[in-house]
């Protein structure tokens, strides 16, 4: 069970029960704390980089070149893997899986924590998961796991993450980067 | 929406499973003449299913799927039942109604699509059981045939409630036992394709899904009268074999036993939808 947030956000109430919301525009939410994008990109990158197994979750709002950002930005998302040394575990639509999802190969929103289990994720980043889905996988993962869970939100964010940005597009995910590497020198 | 939603990014695509590059690289999407000859060789928009052993419904689904003319930009409306289990696990965009009013929200959906995409074709189509289209949802079927909804309405007949234990539905024969309808069905099996040519369906057929080429042919002509024209029903007879007891090898010999019963192969063409067709085997897609 989880033992990283404030308590009884798991697994039921959720975060927004507990008065969280999701940060204003230009901020970010660093657990309870509404702080600069800055900031919780560098608490962000600090969590990928020292904790085990990190993994990027894309979702098919990355996967799927079905506009020029989504392609410019899957191109940065394996960019910002090879920063952060991180496994890349996609999420490629949002069926059910039968009769068994390879939890090697793929997460799913209906079930997250199977995935995170059997590869010991202790950090990851969520990007290009349609909100609703995402909504529902930050809970079951909140409630079920003790992984470090990042949002990088193109709309208003996921109260229910531990780090949320939101309003994150091409440009906020070039920045993520650098700051990654930035804090990859500092830790390393 | 278009069809390069199918299409994976190519510096994530070494982390994406085979299953799903399959689905972008051996499916048959954009290409009109797809049917059910392709499905040996191609990926199936339906791959594992969550029915019965050799379920006859899941056979209609195959069908069907492969049927369509037009996938990257069909949305289909299903209703509860057997049918809302393998929905999920369909490789297309489908809408899971509450029981009954399936036709009710495939006509919003139809209308919004045409006022959101006016220069480009949707097909729009219910797929539902017996349940839900004869019993449950019949005044929202019937009133989207009343207002002339360019909507395809397919109902998987299996003339019973399998889902919930063997009652008796509308659909079920006169003289029929189920588990829950220990006296027998005491009235008549609602005429449901002669409801929908009272109604203004356009072009109707009463089957069984015996024949692959065949529902390809019916489903084809459906969604290409559904766009133009107006509403369109399909009748298909898809067994419980579980409730009826028999094996699930069973299914097919039963529905070609039917083919030459109550489930004898009936069309009806109104005039419009006669030339709609014609047009189309003209330009080669029938």
């Amino acid at each position: 069970m989880a033992t990283l947030g404030p308590s009884h956000y798991s697994p039921y109430p959720v975060a927004v029960y507990e008065n969280i919301l999701p940060p204003p525009p230009g901020k970010a939410l660093l657990f309870t704390e509404v702080v600069d994008e800055e900031v919780a990109m560098r608490e962000a990158a600090k969590a990928m980089l020292t904790r085990e197994n990190p993994t990027i979750f894309p979702g098919p709002q990355v996967i799927y070149a079905w506009n020029e950002e989504a392609k410019e930005k899957a191109r940065l998302i394996r960019e910002l893997a090879e920063v952060l040394e991180a496994k890349i575990i996609p999420m490629v639509d949002y069926r059910p899986k039968y009769p068994k999802i390879d939890p090697e190969k793929e997460i799913n929103p209906n079930h997250p924590n199977l995935t995170i289990w059997h590869n010991n994720i202790k950090a990851c980043i969520f990007v290009g998961v349609h909100c609703h889905y995402a909504n529902v996988a930050l809970k079951i993962i909140r409630a079920e796991t003790d992984c470090f869970t990042i949002a990088l939100c193109s709309n208003a964010g996921h109260e229910d993450a531990m780090i949320t940005l939101r309003d994150q597009h091409a440009e906020e995910l070039k920045k993520f980067i650098e700051i990654a590497k930035e804090v990859k020198k500092e830790v390393k | 929406m278009s069809i390069n939603i199918f299409k994976i990014n190519e510096d994530l695509k070494e982390f994406i499973p085979q299953e799903v590059i399959d689905l972008e690289e051996k499916a048959t999407w954009g290409n009109p003449k797809r049917g059910v000859m392709d499905l040996p060789y191609a990926k199936e928009l339906l791959e594992e299913h969550s029915l019965c052993a050799g379920c006859p419904e899941s056979m209609a689904f195959r069908y069907i799927l492969a049927s369509l003319p037009n996938p990257e930009d069909t949305i289909i409306v299903n209703s509860t039942g057997c049918t809302s289990l393998v929905f999920p696990h369909i490789a297309l965009h489908t809408v899971h109604s509450l029981f009954g009013n399936q036709n009710a929200v495939a006509t919003g959906i139809k209308r919004t699509l045409e006022w959101r995409f006016p220069d480009k074709v949707k097909d729009v189509i219910v797929l539902a059981g017996d349940g839900a289209t004869v019993d449950i949802g019949l005044d929202c079927t019937l009133q989207s045939f009343f207002r002339q909804e360019k909507i395809t309405t397919i109902c998987f007949d299996n003339e019973v409630y399998a889902n919930t234990g063997g009652q008796e539905s509308g659909t079920t024969v006169q003289g029929h036992v189920f588990k829950m309808a220990p006296k027998g069905k005491q009235w008549p099996k609602v005429q449901m394709w002669q409801l929908a040519i009272d109604s203004g369906c356009h072009y109707v057929v009463r089957m069984s899904v015996s024949s692959p080429k065949k529902v390809e042919q019916v489903v084809k002509k459906a969604i290409y009268v559904a766009r133009e024209v107006g509403p369109t029903y399909l009748h298909f007879y898809t067994p419980c074999i579980l409730e009826i007891g028999l094996n699930s090898d069973d299914g097919l010999m039963e529905m070609r036993d039917k083919d030459k019963e109550r489930f004898k192969f009936f069309e009806y063409v109104s005039p419009q939808a006669e030339e709609v067709i014609a047009k189309k085997k003209e330009e080669g897609l029938l």
